[in-house]
């Protein structure tokens, strides 16, 4: 399987700042320059970005 | 070669990595943590029996530890091991395995009940660390300085906290000097090492510690190598202190490190380093991979992961 990276524009969910993203992939994690808000790429088309998780119970190393 | 990397998110240190491989003309399976089912029971015709390696970069000790479990039960070599992962998941684990191989370390007291824990405590002298036995990025690190102080979050922590929050783990307070040492460690090489500078006494880079590069000496190959081999081999980030009176410590060891401070201080193409290696269990096997001649210690672990931190 390839990795599928994609380059274009998303609105920040958090300050609806618009966000351009270079060679990014699915689920991958970035930050907003704006608000500073961390950031997932939900989907590649269309290119989308929701509020990255929080830490879960046990998420360590 | 099939090559297949199993992760959570996709970082800097997932990315760099997808980097790497390509640049080796290698063509990665890609498997989300958040989408894949393991038919456990499978083990003559399950999927994963074609790759000849997968790398596990799971965010999650939980899904890291039992993943790794079921494909190396099924068969498939993995990086890390699962008995790496069981190991290094866990400080108490972990402490053990070092002590058992004579690797320098902080004295580490365990107790089970507030009253017991006390007790330990103030056998150590204040101040002390108390650490959840699961957990990263120095979450929920206490330094206990005194009596008051130690009443207060043994009874916070067996109150608040779930059951392994009652496994106290105690551990002398090293006065290190503003820094401590996070060393690279990649199969039998020690492959760099940055000194983490914090005016406060928790050091990760996560919580803002500042990073530099720290030469590798003789003495941290060493113990690094020797520290390793105790928890299983493979890819380790180890922490260490330096003691003025007892030299280098090991901290802790890391299983699923991260590495995207470390490059630049270090001129070190970490993620590099990880292929040649995945590349090389993959063809050699683990034993060989490591530069182990025996077929490496001899270990054996019990998992405490669940539920263990938070």
């Amino acid at each position: 399987m390839a990795v599928n990276t994609v380059t274009g524009q998303a609105q920040c969910p958090e300050c609806f700042a618009d966000v351009t993203l270079t060679s990014v992939m699915q689920n991958e994690i970035t930050q907003c320059p704006d608000c500073g808000a961390d950031l997932e790429v939900t989907s590649l088309e269309p290119l989308t970005l929701a509020l990255a998780p929080e830490e879960e119970e046990d998420w360590g190393e | 070669m099939r090559v297949g990397i199993l992760y959570s998110r996709v970082r800097v240190e997932e990315k760099l990595l997808f980097e790497a491989f390509a640049r080796r003309g290698v063509d990665l399976d890609l498997l989300d943590d958040q989408t894949l089912v393991f038919d456990i029971t499978d083990v003559e015709s399950h999927p994963y029996k074609d790759f000849d390696v997968i790398v596990e970069r799971c965010i999650n000790h939980s899904r890291a530890l039992y993943s790794l479990k079921i494909l190396n039960d099924q068969g498939v070599r993995t990086v890390n091991t699962a008995q790496v992962a069981d190991i290094c998941g866990n400080k108490l684990l972990t402490t053990s395995a070092l002590a058992a191989a004579g690797v320098a370390q902080p004295r580490v007291l365990v107790a089970y009940t507030p009253e017991s824990a006390l007790k330990a405590i103030e056998e150590l002298g204040y101040p002390v660390v108390l650490k959840p036995t699961v957990g990263s990025w120095g979450r929920l690190l206490s330094k206990v300085n005194d009596r008051d102080a130690a009443e207060a979050i043994l009874e916070h922590k067996e109150t608040l906290g779930s059951y392994h929050h009652s496994i106290f783990y105690i551990q002398e307070y090293v006065k290190k000097p503003g820094r401590d040492i996070r060393v690279f460690q990649v199969g039998p090489d020690t492959i760099c090492a940055i000194y983490r500078t914090s005016p406060n006494w928790i050091t990760n880079t996560a919580r803002g510690g500042a990073s530099s590069n720290c030469p590798i000496t003789p003495e941290i190959a060493d113990l690094c190598t020797r520290a390793a081999r105790a928890c299983g081999g493979g890819v380790v980030a180890l922490d260490l202190f330096e003691d003025p009176d007892r030299g280098l410590l090991v901290n802790e060891v890391n299983y699923t490190m991260e590495f995207r401070n470390s490059i630049a201080p270090t001129g070190v193409d970490i993620p590099d380093r990880v292929v040649d290696f995945t590349l090389k269990v993959a063809k050699d096997g683990w034993a060989a991979a490591n530069g182990w001649t025996d077929e490496g210690p001899h270990l054996t672990t019990v998992t405490l992961a669940e539920g263990a931190s938070a």
